[in-house]
């Protein structure tokens, strides 16, 4: 059984549709590429899928396990941070909110758990740093540490490697595939990196105007990939 | 008399004593939010709260309450849910909505009062409700004790609440799909904040409610880097900053409300100045 179904979804803003019929689902450990064009929905329908914005029509449901208040979230571009007084420890921590439920203090598993998260991204040393002193690359491991408090199962990224330069995008790419493969995170990412999306994912939906949902390879010979790609990502021929 | 002789002789007032003891607390609760106010774009909100206890203390006074605390508090919370309903609903923009009612509060309240003189000068009145005059100095008993409960129940809830202000201060989306409940945190913030500015009315008046929430935050934020230490921070200038300002006041015989705002100006020049020359870049 899927952990995530997603059927003849529409949405968009106040009665606007952005995208309709969409239909994909996802099963634990796989690692699906969300790809398209600037403005085709890709963030609108992370965030319908995360419950932030309400669904036009539709069904989106939970499964094996998983429920919808188990998510690890990475939005794109956090504008409303810029000038927030927050230490990464503070940050980290904070992921673990939705555990304390109405507990006022984090408890000692819930410390150790931004512990740990921490040590995997490799931020223990930035622990009492301020947050927005940090590099672009650094702020986003942080909040990936952030959102493996929230989650042991599955992770939605919003752009994690967009204005990060090529080796710490790669650093980047490396601790999510590492997520993937040995915790067995499932990973749905939004990218425009798209010889990384086929590289790395094991499923690709692409939206837009032509829509796709299927095996990575199955992808690169699909007509959307073509068109999307120009010459170069299809098959050589 | 020198000036401690005439500081020991006001200090041994009963009134002077409950002005200074409510005082304090006001300004230690007002500083709290400040922060998250401040960056949740919820500074309007205060802003337009602080007028609406304006219109309710106008209506109050022409329905000649003998309370009008009793009376503006449960209009100011009410409001504050209005406005926090109206800010998620697209249709009317959050910001128009709150420069509507904040502007229409102040109006008719104005008008109430001159249609409705409770007494022979209207514009000392209304400089009473804005500005706060002397409102501190003259509370009644009931209203001393009242503040003085109001207050330790905000210092309480927001101690319980701390940290989960800050999951949805710093990152509500995040918060949100990881299954905290935010729209009840976002209300019990915007009841809080409608509590805090109906107590601080009776310290600087309606006018200078947002001055004495978002100074002390903005001072604190020069200096210190991590959410704790600004809390801990603004929370220490602003009692201070009220402290110094009401003996200031009662001296100089200036008024409250000023003074107290005067002094919270003077900090912050004095933080930004540190903030400056460096101090700030070995604080976490
Ligand atoms: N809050 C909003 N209200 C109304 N329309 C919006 C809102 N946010 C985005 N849109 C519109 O919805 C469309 C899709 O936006 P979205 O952010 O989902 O695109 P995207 O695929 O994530 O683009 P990008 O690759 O640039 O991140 C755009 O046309 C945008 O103008
Ligand atoms: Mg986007």
């Amino acid at each position: 059984m899927p952990q995530l179904t997603i059927e003849n979804l529409s949405l968009g803003y106040e009665g606007q549709v952005i995208l309709s019929d969409v239909n994909f689902s996802v099963s634990a450990g796989d690692y699906l590429c969300i790809v398209g064009e600037n403005g085709s929905g890709k963030s609108t329908l992370m965030k319908t899928i995360l419950g932030l914005q309400k669904q036009i029509d539709g069904s989106i449901t939970f499964g094996d396990g998983l429920s919808a208040n188990e998510i690890g979230y990475l939005p794109q571009q956090t504008a409303a941070q810029k000038d927030f007084p927050a230490t990464v420890w503070e940050i980290v921590l904070s992921g673990c909110q939705a555990r304390a439920g109405l507990r006022p203090f984090y408890s000692r598993a819930e410390k150790q758990l931004a512990k740990e998260n921490m040590e995997k991204m490799g931020i223990t040393q930035f622990a009492g740093r301020c947050y927005r002193a940090l590099s672009g690359g650094q702020q986003q491991r942080v909040l990936l540490a952030r959102a493996l408090c929230a989650t042991r199962k599955i992770l939605l990224l919003d752009e994690p490697v967009s204005g990060l330069d090529p080796k710490v995008t790669q650093e980047m790419y490396q601790l999510i595939e590492e997520l993937n493969h040995k915790e067995h995170v499932t990973i749905i990412m939004i990218s425009h990196d798209i010889s990384a999306a086929v590289r790395y994912a094991s499923h690709i939906l692409h939206v837009g105007h032509e829509m796709f949902f299927g095996p990575t390879a199955e992808y690169i010979r699909s007509a959307a990939a073509r068109r999307f790609l120009g010459t170069e990502g299809g098959e050589d021929a | 008399m020198n000036v401690f002789q005439q500081l020991q002789m006001y200090l041994a007032m009963p009134f002077v004593q409950y002005a200074l003891i409510v005082g304090t607390l006001i300004a230690l609760c007002s500083s709290l939010l400040g922060v998250t106010l401040v960056l949740k774009r919820f500074s309007f909100i205060g802003d337009g709260l602080s007028h609406v206890a304006f219109g309710a203390m106008a209506i109050a006074g022409v329905l000649r309450l003998t309370n009008e605390m009793l009376f503006v508090l449960p209009v100011t919370v009410l409001c504050a849910v209005l406005l926090l309903r109206t800010g998620q609903n697209a249709k009317i923009k959050g910001d128009a909505a709150i420069a509507m009612i904040s502007v229409g509060a102040l109006a008719i309240g104005y008008m109430l009062l001159n249609l409705f003189p409770t007494s022979s000068n209207v514009s000392s009145d209304v400089c009473t409700s804005l500005f706060g005059s002397t409102s501190i100095l003259t509370l009644t008993q009931l209203e001393v004790w009242l503040c003085i409960g109001l207050s330790v129940a905000v210092v309480v809830i927001f101690l319980l609440f701390y940290n989960k202000i800050f999951a949805v201060t710093f990152d509500e989306d995040f918060a949100r799909a990881a299954g905290v409940k935010a729209e009840a945190y976002n209300l019990l913030i915007a009841v809080v904040v409608a509590v805090i500015i109906v107590l601080a009315m009776n310290l600087v008046g309606s006018l200078l409610i947002s001055a004495l929430i978002i100074f002390p935050a903005v001072s604190a934020m020069r200096l210190f880097r991590s959410f704790k230490g600004v809390t801990v921070c603004s929370a220490i200038l602003s009692v201070s900053c009220a402290l110094i300002g009401m003996l200031v006041s009662i001296l100089g015989s200036t008024p409250v409300g000023s003074t107290i705002v005067a002094v919270d100006i003077a900090a912050f020049l004095v933080f930004s100045l540190l903030a400056r020359l460096g101090v700030n870049r070995r604080k976490a």
